[in-house]
């Protein structure tokens, strides 16, 4: 086997290591230094690209479906349960079953990545379009309104906690999802964990900050959107949505 | 039209054939795989279940249970397992407990929740009856709390199962174990495995479903459990 053993100590490879590094020390803030330029900086930007690609086309997608669900609610429970067992497939299974068709590249991370945001985003949104109470939308039907502007003027600006709330779950989840791109693709945060796992000596100091990294991507991720929908509904402060 | 490509196809051919070539191997890999997997939910189990009922049931710690689902969508699971392999070493036990880590969120979740949301009217007039707090709890709330209870033991069984194969870079054995090692087992053996990786997940989920429509109360089956796969699992 290719795995790592315990054993003694090596030296991970990258350059003339401090006493820190080559004693494989819980956590080497100088080697955070020295390889934040050329390793765990590249990796976060890397990631934040994978989980942007992945958010943006998968919410493109999911809210057409959930305009077409609305419309017609027949297709709702089969979109629902063939989401819902697209899900349950392994990211890293999906990952390897699409290397024959679009090779080592990110088009092969991106495809699973948007699938499981569409599995999170279509319900919400859809869930979200069918919040509007039945007298808010009398109403609004008796001031005149067409169903395009009952749409676009009523039951959207009501959905948007539910849709917000969603992709508070879609961006989380593709974050922690994406460090698993890098078992195809030498990309995002997940590589360096990949790479210092897969060392003879696991190496700390690389697992430990690449991991807090993503975290604390994921973190400042989710806090960015509760901002947004306090910019874009300031009236639904309280609930989770 | 690189799908229709007969290169790709014959690396599913070949995928096919390393199935049929080894299927006491991959079955062997399986197990290994099922077993890392219920040990893992099997300890999530034991502290998330009891904590979260009895969270629900005195509708007390709402903030807990809601951290525990962000923190079980938001910690990556191989910042998890590469996080417990430098702190309990290569092997089962590292595994294990990263993957419990992982089951616990929506199962500590989902109990809370299904407990604390039964209808508040029921348990008064439980309570009017001359329940005590053990009798209301398992005759009126549990009942009542079976769809969506069982869905977060159901979403953290399948995140477990699905997600034990990435437990190989860190000793844990399974049908990772051929997936991370193409130089062993050529693409057509990391396809082939990866195929069976996903035939046991949506086995997983098909059985866990079949078996919460079998513990869900008559009456409640065909909206809650149908509710449960379609959105209602998502929190």
């Amino acid at each position: 086997m290719t795995h790592l053993a315990a054993g003694p100590v090596i030296i991970p490879n990258y350059g003339q290591g401090s006493s820190c590094v080559t004693g494989n020390h819980t956590f080497c803030w100088g080697w955070v230094h020295d390889h934040w330029g050329d390793t765990l900086q590249p990796a976060l930007v890397q990631h934040i690209v994978l989980t942007v690609i992945a958010v943006g086309i998968g919410f493109a997608l999911a809210f057409a479906l959930a305009l077409l669900a609305h419309r017609l609610r027949r297709v709702e429970h089969p979109i629902g349960i063939a989401a819902a067992l697209l899900y349950t497939m392994p990211s890293l299974a999906l990952f390897q079953v699409l290397v024959p068709f679009t090779g080592l590249t990110r088009t092969t991370v991106e495809i699973p990545l948007v699938a499981y945001t569409l599995v999170i985003l279509f319900p919400n949104i859809v869930a979200g379009l069918r919040s509007a109470p039945d007298e808010v939308l009398e109403a609004a039907r008796g001031m005149g309104l067409t169903r395009r502007q009952l749409l676009w003027r009523v039951e959207l600006p009501l959905a948007v906690p539910a849709i917000v709330g969603g992709l508070r779950i879609a961006v989380v989840s593709t974050i922690a999802i994406a460090t698993i791109a890098s078992f195809v693709i030498e990309q995002g945060l997940g590589y360096p964990i990949f790479y210092a796992v897969k060392l003879p000596t696991p190496f700390k100091t690389e697992i430990y900050s690449a991991g807090i990294l993503a975290i604390a991507l994921a973190l400042a991720s989710d806090a960015l959107l509760v901002g947004l929908r306090r910019l874009l509904v300031p009236w639904a402060r309280k609930g989770l949505a | 039209m690189t799908l229709a490509d007969s290169a790709n196809l014959h690396t599913f051919v070949d995928a096919a054939n390393f199935i049929g070539d080894h299927p006491g191997f991959l079955a062997t890999k399986a197990l290994e795989q099922l077993e890392l997997s219920g040990a893992a939910i099997g300890i999530a189990l034991l502290v998330a279940l009891p904590l979260g009922v009895a969270l629900g049931h005195f509708h007390r710690g709402s903030g807990l249970a809601i951290g525990a689902s962000i923190v079980g969508r938001g910690l990556p699971s191989l910042v998890l397992i590469a996080a417990f392999l430098t702190l309990l070493g290569i092997g089962f036990v590292n595994n294990m407990v990263a993957l419990a880590v992982l089951a616990t969120g929506p199962i500590l979740t989902n109990s809370f929740d299904s407990v604390d949301r039964v209808d508040k009217d029921a348990v008064e007039a439980a309570r009017g009856m001359g329940m005590t707090h053990a009798q209301i709890l398992r005759r009126v709330e549990l009942p009542l709390a079976v769809p969506l209870l069982f869905t977060g033991i159901r979403v953290a069984s399948v995140t477990v199962v699905a997600t034990a194969p990435i437990a190989a870079i860190a000793g844990g054995g399974g049908l990772g174990d051929i997936i991370v090692n193409q130089a062993s087992y050529q693409l057509s053996g990391v396809i082939g495995a990866s195929l069976c990786v996903m035939l046991l997940s949506a086995g997983v989920f098909v059985a866990l479903l079949a078996v919460q429509i079998g513990v869900t109360p008559r009456p409640l089956r065909r909206t809650r459990v149908l509710e449960s796969t379609t959105g209602g699992e998502l929190l």
